[in-house]
Formats: structure tokens, sequence, C-alpha cells
């Protein structure tokens, strides 16, 4: 097999990988917190590669939509929290997923009735539209380039969020006993709205950035949410540097086996989930069962 | 006779189908030290979580500093001058001491100077947190995670704190340094409810007393009284 195949494979598997672990972070924070397994959030996907056709049929600014899609759906995320899972908080974990599950068929079905059932074309901005060629090793386009680094920049900032100010400090203790909070005065109850607003955002801003990559349609995040299960249960609930990791990971198993096995490349994260549970049931970097 | 800083009269709760609090009624004066004892399983615990809205079944009216706050979210008992130092200490693993201790002040809504300034005092009165700011909090042994807990409640200044058994597990040597301690906050001004299995300790160094059996009251009194009186003792606070 060549170098340069490999190389560009690779390339295309952390660009990929890159998504998932936008859309991992969400769903394990909000599970690690809330403790929602959040079925909707392949929906809130969906929804922030729709919404950003929709900012693009209307004002033809990419950056305007990359800007506004999160902001959008993370409203629209609040939304949910506040008057759809918050009365059903201390019923039992069923009740919270059921929910979320039925949310993703109503979120789907609405995309169809206001967009239509076939998939939509998504440009690539001009800006990014070309590509990097690097002699022997192949062509990298510049757009997956840009994902890659949108995504560092948002791991970054979530770093620095979390370790260097109070609300970090908040979502870091509160991960582990929500009960503390409140026993030492904070009202819990906004911080799991923003944690799942700041979850559903990330997820659009997951489902923008793949528009262009992966094909638009009310349908598109029924195997990412699949996907972004894999890669936290790989990385371990809770953890960020498990999530980034194990969705770079994930996103290079998948399209390596696309280069050299194509029937295998569904087959083989699973493979690659199977072997991490076996090996650390907590996953790479979880805390295993504390409390 | 002013009304008492926390007043609750007929406490109730449930766990599922277990009636586990059967009409508690207990009052606690401003600058007083108030024990409550009581064997395994009495309802000690649940008294006081009762208190801070812990518990979802429960009735009964909590009165604090002249306000019902019975129907209140625990935050808002937080922020009416309600602290307290938990049964298991609740240390929060993966932080630092210090991370830990600013938790007690993220209500408080401090800057970075005067949350400094608040966490430099901590250190100063107790130098074996001070020495171990930095260090992960679960590492440190069972006495320094229950001074933590005490400090992280103390931040805010709260007007009485509610202690879960903050002696259990403790070395005698701490013990003593603990109880100073309690005396100590009292002169300041600090009301204290102390729930004791080391009911020795808790008569020692409280004003009043209330022993719980069962869910109820069954005896209430002067602490020296009680423990001159050790039938009462031996009736109700074997273990
Ligand atoms: N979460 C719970 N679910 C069901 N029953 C509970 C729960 N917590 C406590 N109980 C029961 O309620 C009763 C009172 O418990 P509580 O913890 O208040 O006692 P306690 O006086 O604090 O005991 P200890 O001295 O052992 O701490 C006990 O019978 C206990 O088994
Ligand atoms: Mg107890």
């Amino acid at each position: 097999m060549q170098l340069d195949l490999i190389a560009v494979q690779l390339f295309t598997g952390v660009a990929l990988g890159a998504v998932f672990v936008l859309l991992s972070i969400g769903l394990s924070v909000i599970f690690g917190m809330l403790g929602v397994v959040n079925f909707a959030h392949g929906a809130f996907y969906m929804t922030g590669a729709y919404a950003g056709v929709f900012c693009l049929a209307v004002t033809g600014n990419f950056w305007f939509a990359l800007a506004a899609v999160p902001l959008l759906i993370g409203a629209l995320g609040l939304g949910v929290e506040r008057f759809l899972i918050r009365p059903l908080y201390g019923r039992g974990p069923d009740y919270p997923l059921l929910l979320t599950f039925g949310l993703g068929y109503v979120l789907v079905e609405a995309v169809r009735i206001l967009f239509g059932t076939d998939g939509m074309p998504f440009d690539t901005p001009s800006l990014l539209a070309g590509g990097i060629d690097i002699e022997g090793l192949g062509y990298f386009p510049a757009y997956r380039l840009f994902v890659i680094a949108v995504t560092a920049l948002i791991l970054l900032l979530l770093w620095l969020l979390l370790e260097r100010t109070r609300y970090g400090l908040i979502i870091r203790a509160g991960a582990r006993d929500p009960e503390i909070l409140s026993i030492l005065g904070l009202d819990i109850a906004r911080v799991w709205l923003l944690v799942f607003g700041l979850g559903t955002g990330l997820a659009a801003l997951a489902g923008l950035l793949a528009a262009p990559m992966r094909s638009v349609n009310p349908e598109m995040g029924v195997a990412v949410l699949v996907e972004a299960f894999v890669v936290t249960v790989i990385g371990g609930m809770g953890s960020l540097l498990g999530g980034a990791i194990a969705g770079l990971l994930v996103g290079i198993v998948v399209s390596l086996t696309a280069l050299w096995m194509p029937q295998m490349s569904t087959i083989s994260m699973f493979a690659l989930m199977t072997l991490v549970l076996l090996i650390r049931p907590q996953g790479l970097f979880g805390r295993g069962l504390s409390r | 006779m002013a009304e008492a800083l926390l007043e609750v009269a007929d406490l109730n709760a449930w766990y599922g189908p277990a009636h586990v609090l059967q009409g508690v009624s207990l009052s606690v004066a401003a600058g007083e030290i108030v024990a409550l004892v009581g064997r395994n399983g009495a309802g000690k615990t649940t008294t006081i979580r009762a208190v801070m809205g812990l518990i979802a079944n429960r009735s009964g009216s909590v009165r604090f500093a002249g306000a019902a706050i019975g129907a209140r979210p625990t935050h808002a008992r937080f922020a009416a001058g309600l602290g307290y130092v938990p049964e298991e200490r609740r240390i929060v693993p993966g932080l630092t001491v210090r991370e830990n201790l600013r938790l007690g002040l993220l209500a408080c809504g401090l800057g970075a100077a005067a949350e400094g300034r608040a966490i430099d005092a901590v250190a100063q009165r107790f130098p074996r947190l001070g020495e171990r700011l930095g260090q992960e909090a679960i590492t440190l042994s069972g006495g320094e995670q229950q001074m933590l807990a005490i400090a992280r409640a103390l931040l805010s200044q709260p007007k009485m704190i509610l202690l879960d058994e903050p002696s259990e597990g403790i070395m005698p040597a701490l013990v003593d340094e603990m109880a100073e301690l309690f005396l100590e906050l009292r002169r300041g001004g600090m009301t204290l409810l102390l729930v004791e299995q080391n009911v020795e300790l808790a008569l020692e160094i409280s004003d009043r007393a209330y022993v719980l059996d069962q869910g109820r009251v069954v005896h209430e009194g002067a602490s020296l009284t009680l423990l001159a009186d050790p039938t009462i003792r031996e009736r109700y606070c074997g273990v």
C-alpha cells in the first residue's frame, strides 16, 4: 500500500474523529452530570446541519452560520432541558431516556416537513475550498484541516473553562457530587441547564462542520449517534481527554479499515470498543464507578 | 422569650413506606450548642438532612432566623445562613484542598482576591490544611478531611452550622482539637447543632441535648443533667 494513500486516509480519519469528539463531549458531560442518556443528541447534530443550511440560504455567509448555529441550537437545548427534562429528574433514568428518544424522532420529522426528505447539498465555503498538495504525500483538503483546527480550539477553550474558571470548578465538582453543590449554596438546576445547553450547542457545531464532508439529510444523526456513544464508552464517561483521544482513535480506525477492508469499516469501531472494554471496563480515561 | 434561631416542629420523613421521622420537634437558640444523640438508625442524619431540605418525602415546619424555610430548596437554606457538614464529609475527589475550600465560597460571589484572602485565613486557622492546599483532597487523612469539610462549611460565615458525627473515625487528639474549635466558634457567636455517636463528647461541650429514638424525641434537657444520668444514656444511646 502506498504511503500517500495511508497519509490521506489518516488525515480523513482525524477530521472525522474531530466531529466525533465534539459530539461525544456533550453526550458524556450530559450523562456525567445530569445522569441523562441523551438519545436526542444525534438529532441536535442533524438540526445543526439544517440550521446551517437555513442560515446559509438567508445570509449566504458560512462564518455567520458557524457562530449562529451553536447559539441557536444551544438555546433550543436550554428550552428542552428546562421544560421537558427537568420535570423528570428524580424519577429514574428511564424517563429522560424515553423522552429524548421521542424528541429525536420529533426533530427528524420536523426537519422532514420543513426541508423535505431528500438530502441537501452543502457547499464547502469558498475560502476553504482548496487544499494543500504535499509532494509525495498527497492532497489534503483545506476544509478538513479547518475542522481539525476548530475542534482543537474548542478543546483548548473547554480545558481552560474547566481548569481555570469558577464555572469549571462547579462542573468538575458537580460531575462527582451534585448534592454538595446545593449544600454549599449553588442552584444545581441552573448548572444542569447550562451544561445541557453547552452539550447541544457543541452537537450542533459538529453537525454544521460535518455538513460539507458528509451528506446533509434528516437521518444523518442516527448513525452518528451510535458512533458518538462508541467514542464516549471507549474514552470513558465524563472525561474530556478520553473523549478527545477516543474520537480520534475511532475516526482513524474507521477510515483506515475503509481503505483496506471496506466491508469491515462499520464493524471496526465496535471491535475496538469491545477490545477496550475487555481491558478497561471503565473506558480509557474513565473513573470507573466512584462514590 | 425570643424566637429560637432554628425552630423545627412536627418533622416527619419517609423513605418509601418507612416512616423514619415521626413528629420531631426541636429548637436551637442563637449562640447555643445543642447535641442530638441516639443510637444507630435513630434518625439523626435524617433530621438534619430534612432541615437542609435534602429529604424528598417530608412534612413539618422549619423556621430559621424568623423565616419559614421548610418549602425552600437546599441552596436557599444555605443562603439563609445554614451551614451543613454531612456525615460522609463529602470531600470532592479529583479536586485539591484549595479547590474544595473554594467550593464553600462559590455562592458568595467573591472576586478572586477576596477569595484568596478567605482561603489564606483558613490556612492560618487550620495549619494542617494550609500546608496541603495543593494536595488532592481525598489523599488527606480522615481527620484532615473532617477539618476540611468543617472549614469549607465555615467559609461562607453561616449563622448556624449543622454537624453530622464530626468525631467519627478520628483519633482522640484531633477530637479534642475539634471540641476546642466548636467551643471557640460558639464564643464567636456561632450556633451549632451537633449530631454525635460520641455521647460523652457531645454532652460535655453542648448546652442542651435531644435524645432521638426510632424517629421520636424521647428526652430533652440540659446536657449536664443527661451527663449525670447514666440510665437514659444506657437505654437510648447504646450502640
Ligand atoms: N436512603 C435511605 N433509604 C432507606 N432507608 C434509609 C435511608 N437512609 C436511612 N434510612 C433508614 O432510616 C432510619 C434512620 O436513618 P438515619 O441515617 O437518619 O439514622 P442515624 O441516626 O443517623 O444513624 P447513624 O448513627 O447510624 O448515622 C434507619 O432505619 C435507616 O435504615
Ligand atoms: Mg447518621
